[in-house]
């Protein structure tokens, strides 16, 4: 099934007001319902060889995999969604890549990337992430962060040790806890949401997420959601107005309609007109 | 880091960090920055930066160097300046603030591994400890700087393979310098016509949506409308507006979606 008719994508990726060059990395499939965001870090170049190496791999990958496996059936023996398997042996493959990588080459010594992933099939999304780039949605009039950040900070957070309001002004914010590439295996949370038509969804690295608050980013959603470019595009203005200290990368996608997998022709007609 | 925007008729040629205290430019080779155009002379001008301030020097060049359309000798540069040699423009941005690059090292994103971290930056839960594989280990002779605490500013930075435990990082950086001015739109045409509307969030929509629809957006350059949806742009004083966003100013008119609307700063 060919989803480019049924998402809308714009992404936009800068390398922020401070920074000379950019570690973030972002691709996307349209027509495989497939977006890829890695914020990658490490000396000198490393960072932009860690996300370019996690994004390629997993693009690439996956993209072949999808020709020939529906990500919407579920494995007998396992109960899990073909998307679920996926999903984790392709972060695996990124993982074993960076860390070979890292391992071999000096100058690539300690890389390692951030990364949200994020896979649509079957009116759902298969979401992974590892480290603090996050998926945000926007529904309707509400905005919320989907997944939840590995890093100090939100460990703090959920401990009770601090307040989210106090996490605002957090000295730690950079501090993750899981990351893509760092030790010889690394797990990606993975988990399944249903999708609406309407629906925006976000991925984003912490350049963004850092520099403007969830308020002021779902604003610009709501204003501008009928621009997806433009509101990309304004997102990494705002972050790059307010100091634009780290990379910026913004990755969004709107639910055109409806993209049931079909089970036959009936429900594909069905699922034509609605 | 400041850097220099080089661009020729509009066209971005490249961008060039200011890494190094002298920067040369001219046409010959061996300057940092070549530009091979016969207006440009062989050694044409050099930027001195020390720290964050950078220094524009004419070398003597036969057909001089401008900078904002005035001829220099000595130049102290300014953010946005632009400095323009032949029909090449060199646009130097700043830095946001002196102490950013250093603070900029501490926004880069870093890995805790477990068992890497040797100072804790805040006392840790004792839930965490077991909902996460974080250990603690006490570094010797790393204790005694309470977290947050001035001393701690000047702490050495966590050093090793993998950086972590970093209490000396400072406070956020001071919030970014709201637009000097307030500004108001005010309806002159429609149902609501005089209703007045400040311009206090950072995007505030204007028309209708499906139909025509235009963003205002507060930057700390000042106000800028762009066109969102609708098959006709908005028209600033009769002209429609480029896909660009458009800088606004002091009593301009916008019409869009039928209504017209002025755009005023507040006195």
């Amino acid at each position: 099934m060919n989803l480019s008719q049924v998402l809308e994508i714009a992404s936009h990726t800068d390398p922020g007001m401070v920074r000379s060059h950019n570690e973030d990395s972002v691709a996307s499939v349209a027509e495989k319902g497939l977006v890829v965001l890695a914020d990658g870090m490490g000396g000198y170049n490393a960072g932009e060889v860690a996300s370019g190496m996690a994004t390629t791999v997993i693009t690439t990958e996956l993209r072949q995999l999808l020709e020939d496996h529906p990500p919407h059936e579920v494995d007998p023996l396992s109960g899990q969604k073909a998307a679920m398997k996926m999903l984790q042996e392709q972060v695996a493959k990124a993982n074993t890549s960076v860390y070979q990588a890292s391992q071999s080459q000096p100058q690539y010594a300690g890389m390692g990337t951030t990364l949200v992933v994020a896979l649509f099939y079957d009116n759902k999304m298969m979401v992974a992430h590892i480290g603090d780039s996050r998926l945000y949605r926007m529904r309707g009039d509400e905005f919320g962060q989907v997944t939840k950040d590995h890093s100090l900070l939100q460990e703090q957070i959920d401990a009770g040790v601090l307040t989210k309001a106090q996490a605002k002004h957090a000295s730690n914010k950079n501090l993750v806890t899981r990351a893509l590439g760092i030790d010889p295996v690394v797990e990606a949370e993975i988990h399944e949401y249903d999708t609406q038509p309407g629906d925006i969804y976000l991925l984003c690295s912490d350049g963004l997420s850092d520099m403007v608050s969830d308020e002021d980013i779902g604003m610009a959603l709501k204003a501008l959601g009928a621009n997806l470019n433009l509101a990309a595009q304004q997102l990494v203005q705002m972050a790059n107005d307010n100091g634009g200290r780290d990379n910026v990368s913004v990755i969004l996608i709107k639910i055109l309609r409806e993209y049931s997998a079909g089970h036959g022709l009936a429900s594909k007609i069905f699922g034509w007109f609605r | 880091m400041a850097k220099l925007i080089l661009s020729m008729d509009g066209l971005v040629l490249k961008e060039i960090p200011l890494s190094k205290e002298r920067t040369t430019i001219g046409r010959k080779p061996h300057n940092d920055i070549q530009i091979d155009n016969l207006a440009v002379s062989g050694e044409h001008a050099v930027i001195v930066t020390i720290l964050a301030d950078s220094f524009l020097e004419d070398l003597g060049s036969t057909n001089g160097t401008f900078v904002n359309g005035k001829t220099v000798k000595k130049h102290f540069l300014q953010s946005n300046d632009v400095i323009e040699l032949g029909k090449y423009k060199l646009k130097y941005i700043s830095e946001a603030l002196p102490g950013a690059a250093k603070a900029a090292d501490f926004e880069k994103t870093m890995v805790l591994r477990p068992g890497a971290m040797r100072k804790p930056p805040e006392p840790q839960p004792p839930a965490a400890a077991g909902a996460a594989p974080v250990h603690v280990e006490t570094m010797p002779g790393g204790i005694g700087h309470p977290a947050g605490a001035p001393a701690a500013a000047g702490a050495p930075k966590a050093h090793g393979d993998t950086q972590v435990g970093m209490a000396a990082a400072p406070a956020a950086a001071p919030a970014p310098a709201a637009p000097v001015r307030r500004a108001m739109v005010q309806l002159l045409s429609g149902a609501n016509a005089g209703k007045e509307l400040e311009l206090t969030k950072p995007l505030t929509t204007l028309g209708k949506p499906g139909v025509q629809v235009a963003v205002i957006t507060r930057r700390p350059q000042g106000f800028f409308i762009t066109h969102v949806e609708g098959a006709n742009k908005p028209t600033v004083n009769g002209k429609p507006i480029e896909l660009q966003a458009h800088a606004l100013n002091d009593h301009d008119i916008i019409e869009l979606a039928g209504v017209k609307v002025e755009f005023f700063f507040k006195p």
